[in-house]
């Protein structure tokens, strides 16, 4: 397999920013982008002018196709560096590569990252559940009625299968990340849940309830990336990007190699190669959680947790604040925001944030290195991140 | 346990579903569909035999390619009870079995389960072929539990 090359100590985070979240009716999508961007640029005190690449995501609640550039018009930015990708819920991750890349090849110095939709109230949630239908192959899925959460429970069902995951464990990391929501000041979900709200909510597609689900909000986010060096001159707290690796396997689920083994162990290899750690060395942990079973197949896939312990290692309390590793420290997809490319941009910003400090009563004591894992498709298109607050 | 979809068999019902949309890749495969035969395609350079038929082997790229009939034989590699539809073509049908089938052929497929017994259905049963009319002359391939 091809190795791709370091971009270990050579990127940094220098801002960050998250939309207002939740149902945010008098806001379009384009809006919230704007806000998490201001808030972005705010965060690393750098005025527009000063941005030279921007690069998005999709949407499916707004009708425009040139998402990138509909975006710099919408912001008033004329970059010479832009684009709108579509990897799913990967696409922040990879966005943060593709960054990553031009910056190291000298294309861009000061790139605008962002993605964001209305989903909550731009759409009527029937719209959003069949645009997502897209998901399943038009021709050979679809005609059978399944659905995104269909899908990802046909992977729960094997894996409890194969590794003896249980129910209760997949409820287990619903009350952890719920909990860690009600720490964040932005969280969509306010509300505590146990055990039994998750096992007694509205059976969606057997063995997933409700609670298993991710939200459906009005949500955006930004971030700031440059060069290591430059990062320097822009703010005190730069947070130095260590290793990214992708991998990408399949997207429909009927040619999924495998539905107990994806791609996140071969993106997580790389990324850990890269930046010269192990999983020993994660103090966080924000991994992607559209479904209760994918954090716990990712933990183990990322080496987080040895194979078919992820689901104990949730319902034993170690993945919450205060625990062995922490995850989804913000409270996730589950119960923080989901839209779109939003959720796993979200996740990068929690990432940002746990390792620069002071978050209070969610803030994981002495972080150092942080883990980020972003997902598209059905398990499909896989990009692991490794963060530092110190060039190693 | 008791569904109104719990063994969708109807002709009227399975008419309100989508029909197969048919393209270059496929049109050989929806019209075996309509004869009650499921095809494969098959490399005759290096024999894969792949699902969802496409212009090359996604193994080793011939481009020399065959249609087999499949035995109409496999087993449930997973499935979930669908409660609640994505689709409003399929609402009315809930609760009812969507699966991915390991084909005796090696590939999987997406399909439903039917029958009277579909919500027994568990990984690891055996399942075979049975072709379900969607109107016009059009049918789609579906799996029931294999008695035994």
């Amino acid at each position: 397999m091809f190795k791709p090359a370091s971009l270990k100590n050579k990127i940094a985070i220098v801002g960050v920013g998250e939309s207002d979240i939740g149902r945010i009716p008098h806001m379009t999508g384009l809006g919230l982008n704007a806000q998490a961007c201001k808030r972005a640029i705010d965060d690393a005190g750098l005025k527009p002018d000063q941005i030279d690449g921007l690069l998005t995501a999709y949407s499916f609640t707004e009708p425009y196709f040139m998402l990138g550039t509909v975006l710099c018009e919408y912001l008033g930015l004329k970059p010479t560096y832009s684009a709108s990708l579509v990897v799913g819920g990967a696409t922040p991750a990879i966005m943060l590569k593709r960054a990553a890349e031009a910056i190291i090849a000298g294309q861009a110095e000061i790139v605008l990252v962002c993605a964001g939709e209305n989903r909550a109230t731009g759409a009527s949630r029937d719209s959003t559940l069949s645009t997502l239908l897209a998901v399943g192959h038009p021709y050979f899925e679809q005609p059978y009625g399944g659905s995104i959460p269909g899908y990802y429970a046909m992977i729960a069902q094997r894996y409890m299968e194969v590794y003896g995951t249980t129910r209760e464990e997949m409820a287990s990391v619903c009350v952890n990340t719920r909990n860690h929501a009600l720490m964040h000041p932005n969280a969509h979900m306010k509300k505590p849940i146990t055990m039994e709200d998750v096992l007694n909510a509205k059976p969606i597609a057997d063995p997933l309830g409700m609670l298993d689900c991710c939200l459906i909000s009005d949500a955006g986010g930004a971030f700031i990336v440059t060069s290591a060096e430059r990062a320097k001159d822009i703010t005190d707290e730069p947070i130095y990007l260590q290793g990214i690796g992708e991998y990408h396997t399949h997207e429909h689920i009927m040619c999924a190699p495998s539905l107990t083994e994806f791609g996140a162990e071969v993106s997580g290899r790389i990324a850990y190669e890269m930046a010269d750690l192990s999983p020993q060395d994660v103090d966080v942990a924000e991994l992607y959680d559209c479904f209760s079973i994918v954090p716990i197949l990712e933990a183990e896939e990322l080496g987080l947790v040895p194979r078919g312990e992820g689901g104990k290692f949730f319902l034993e309390g170690h993945a919450a604040v205060g625990g062995k590793l922490p995850i989804n420290t913000h409270g996730g997809m589950l119960s923080h925001a989901h839209a779109g490319a939003a959720g796993g941009l979200l996740a990068m910003i929690e990432g940002v944030r746990q390792l620069r400090g002071g978050l209070g009563a969610r803030q994981v004591e002495d972080a150092k290195v942080a883990l980020v894992h972003n997902e598209g498709g059905i398990l499909s298109s896989h990009c692991t991140m490794l963060f530092t607050n110190e060039q190693l | 346990m008791n569904g109104r979809g719990k063994a969708w068999k109807g002709r009227k019902l399975s008419q309100t579903l989508p029909k197969p949309i048919v393209n270059g890749d496929s049109q050989p495969y929806w019209q075996g569909a309509a004869e009650n035969r499921l095809l494969l395609r098959r490399c005759q350079s290096c024999n894969e035999i792949h699902f969802m038929p496409r212009y090359l082997c996604p193994k080793c790229w011939s481009d020399k390619l065959e249609w087999i009939d499949a035995s109409g034989n496999g087993v449930v590699h997973s499935f979930s009870i669908i409660r609640r539809a994505s689709d409003p073509a399929f609402a009315h049908l809930c609760p009812y079995v969507v699966a991915l089938i390991e084909l005796e052929e090696g590939p999987r497929m997406m399909a439903n389960i039917l029958g009277e017994n579909a919500l027994t259905v568990k990984i690891g049963d055996k399942v075979s072929v049975l072709f379900e009319d969607r109107g016009e002359g059009q049918k789609v391939p579906q799996f029931r539990l294999s008695s035994n």
